[in-house]
């Protein structure tokens, strides 16, 4: 394995995912893992975001309409229909994806970009939220309540450290997707598309398609993150399911921690909700304190870290990287930084 | 046998009239120019080869093939590319990634589309910058760099768009090799230019375009003597004067030498 891969490989994936993995085994706390299962599912949701807006560069302001499918389809196939919860979970996931595929295929068929396709995905998740709310299959205003059953067959756990090592797998394996993403054809046409469309289609890549696959894509994995949220607290409502909190959660996370980048979005949702525990713990329980902060956080990032903490983490070890390649440049067994050792790769 | 013919093709732009029944064809393994003053129609011509417009009226065939209606990405797979009279680099990408979106059109591999962004890199002078990012290169590196890109898409046709605008004398002299040596390969070309000297020394075949309208076609050496070309670039009445003052100089030399 070259040095180059420490970066952009998939070693750090599985560290990061290993380390966080044990922390049930040291945690007890019920708070402090409920948080981190909450945040887990965050991350998930902005992951989702993440490969649309980060990557593809379509900045959608209505991820809660994937996130919702996936919510509502888990809860009303299990309460409706009696199906299983896994299936209903992987069906949640397919109806993300053809929910994406239908608001992708209406408005960049017609050219949308920017400002106007983030408009247009917020009025989808708003006119869904609506019916959601009004319609009876959904439970209208009640909410709907997955009966409480405990049995892994049913996809409900004990503990918490359960539900825990489920979220933290289903962000792993997202986690690997956008790693083999950004190494595929399909990542660089991605790229592509994002910083040029014009040169994009003039080098031969379909950009609707492109933008087809993503939006598909990033629906189904922010529904996945719906379903797993009806699977741990067990009640939706419109609000939760399609309210403009998880658009907004899906889209902040990403943009502190590092817009396209693979650990982004795990980042800023750790990062964001760490830092609005904490604040209630200091400042105590101020209704909407965390939303202060929220904004702040995002306006001290746009202004100041524009490439998010993942930006600033590669700044420093690239300042160190270039320090330590000075004074030991034959130092092998110590985990290089990436930029002295590309060079090496390309016949100069 | 052409490689690209377009025939009479109009494009209308509400009233305004930007190619005016323009017909053109080019010759495989050919540099072919299509030249003409500001706002001639040539960039207008070339995006209705390239697809990124569709002509009002008329057809355009690639190998003999109609592609009138083929959308732009089809277009690049089916052997054409081009390059943007504005550079349009990937900014936040490095070089070689720049170039690899375009070999990832023949090469599904990352391995192979990298390998293939070196060697074109290579082609076109490129390699010393492969990791800087492309918002770092000077314009003639951003020129070379829309020309690499182009290129790695393995194309037969490939259409350049005022490659060397905006470069210095010196850029242009290191340029012109490398437009030679890429047809030298047997991909044919079709520039639109502006610098005269270049359009000269580089190609076959010459279409001069002059509002909206072909007024003329033939080897350089013709096309530098023909009135049409001259009153379009000089003005109305350019020719006559420019020829009339020759003959002037022509007689006084002729009575200085008697």
């Amino acid at each position: 394995m070259s040095a180059r891969d420490l970066s952009t490989g998939f070693l750090p994936i599985v560290l990061v995912v290993a380390l966080l993995a044990l922390v049930p085994l040291f945690v007890t706390s019920n708070t402090i893992l409920n948080f981190l299962v909450f945040t887990l599912i965050i991350a998930l949701a902005a992951q989702g975001w993440n490969l649309l807006a980060g990557y593809g560069g379509q900045f959608s302001f209505g991820h809660a309409a994937f996130f919702g499918t996936g919510a509502y389809a888990a809860a009303i196939l299990q309460v409706n229909l009696g199906v299983n919860a896994y299936v209903a979970f992987l069906v949640g996931i397919g109806l993300g994806a053809l929910v994406g595929f239908v608001i992708g295929y209406l408005s960049f068929r017609s050219g949308l970009k920017g400002s106007y396709f983030a408009l247009v995905t917020l009025a989808f998740a708003e006119v869904l939220r609506i019916l959601a709310n009004s319609a009876g299959f959904t439970g209208g205003a009640a909410g709907i309540l997955i009966p409480l059953d405990v049995s892994a067959w049913n996809f409900q756990f004990e503990s918490r450290g359960a539900y825990y090592w489920v979220a933290l797998a289903l962000v792993a394996a997202v986690l690997v997707l956008n790693r083999a993403i950004e190494r595929a054809r399909f990542g660089a046409q991605l790229v592509a598309v994002r910083e040029n469309e014009a040169a994009a289609r003039a080098l031969g890549v379909d950009a609707l398609s492109v933008k087809l696959k993503a939006i598909a894509l990033s629906g189904a994995i922010t529904a996945a993150a719906g379903g797993l949220y009806a699977q741990y607290f067990l009640y939706l409502d419109a609000l939760i399911a399609y309210g403009p909190w998880i658009s907004i959660e899906a889209l902040l996370a990403p943009i502190v921690g590092g817009l396209g980048t693979v650990f982004g979005p795990l980042v800023g949702a750790l990062a964001l909700h760490g830092l609005s525990e904490a604040s209630k713990l200091f400042v105590g329980e101020i209704p909407g304190i965390d939303l202060v902060i929220f904004g702040a956080v995002l306006i001290l990032v746009v202004a100041f870290a524009p490439d998010g903490v993942m930006g600033v983490i590669g700044r420093v070890r690239r300042r160190l990287g270039g320090v330590s390649a000075k004074t030991s440049p034959a130092s092998a067994a110590a985990p290089a930084p990436a930029p002295a050792p590309t060079r090496e790769e390309t016949p100069a | 046998m052409t490689i690209l013919r377009v025939e009479n093709v109009t494009k209308r732009f509400g009233g305004l009239v930007a190619v005016d029944d323009a017909s053109l064809s080019v010759t495989p393994g050919s540099i072919t120019g299509l030249i003409g003053p500001n706002g001639a129609g040539k960039t207008t011509l070339f995006t209705v080869i390239s697809g990124f417009a569709a002509p009002t009226t008329g057809r355009v065939l690639f190998e003999e093939r109609d592609i009138t209606r083929v959308e732009a990405h089809e277009r690049a797979r089916m052997g054409i590319a081009r390059t943007f009279q504005i550079v349009q680099p990937f900014a936040t990408l490095s070089v070689v990634e720049n170039i690899a979106v375009g070999a990832f059109l023949r090469h599904a591999a990352r391995a192979d589309a990298l390998e293939e962004a070196r060697r074109v890199a290579a082609e076109v002078g490129l390699t010393p910058m492969l990791d800087q990012p492309a918002k770092a290169l000077t314009v003639a590196g951003r020129k070379r760099l829309e020309l690499a890109r182009a290129l790695a898409t393995g194309p037969r046709l490939l259409l350049l768009d005022e490659v060397l605008a905006g470069l210095n004398p010196s850029e242009i002299r290191d340029m012109i090799p490398v437009i030679r040596a890429i047809r030298a390969r047997g991909v044919t070309i079709l520039i639109v230019e502006h610098v005269m000297q270049a359009v000269m020394s580089l190609c076959d075949d010459i279409y001069v375009l002059a509002q909206g309208k072909l007024i003329a076609q033939g080897p350089p050496a013709r096309i530098a003597r023909d009135p049409h070309v001259v009153e379009a670039y000089l003005g109305h009445g350019a020719a006559q004067r420019l020829q009339a003052k020759a003959g002037q100089i022509g007689e006084a030399a002729h009575a200085e030498r008697a």
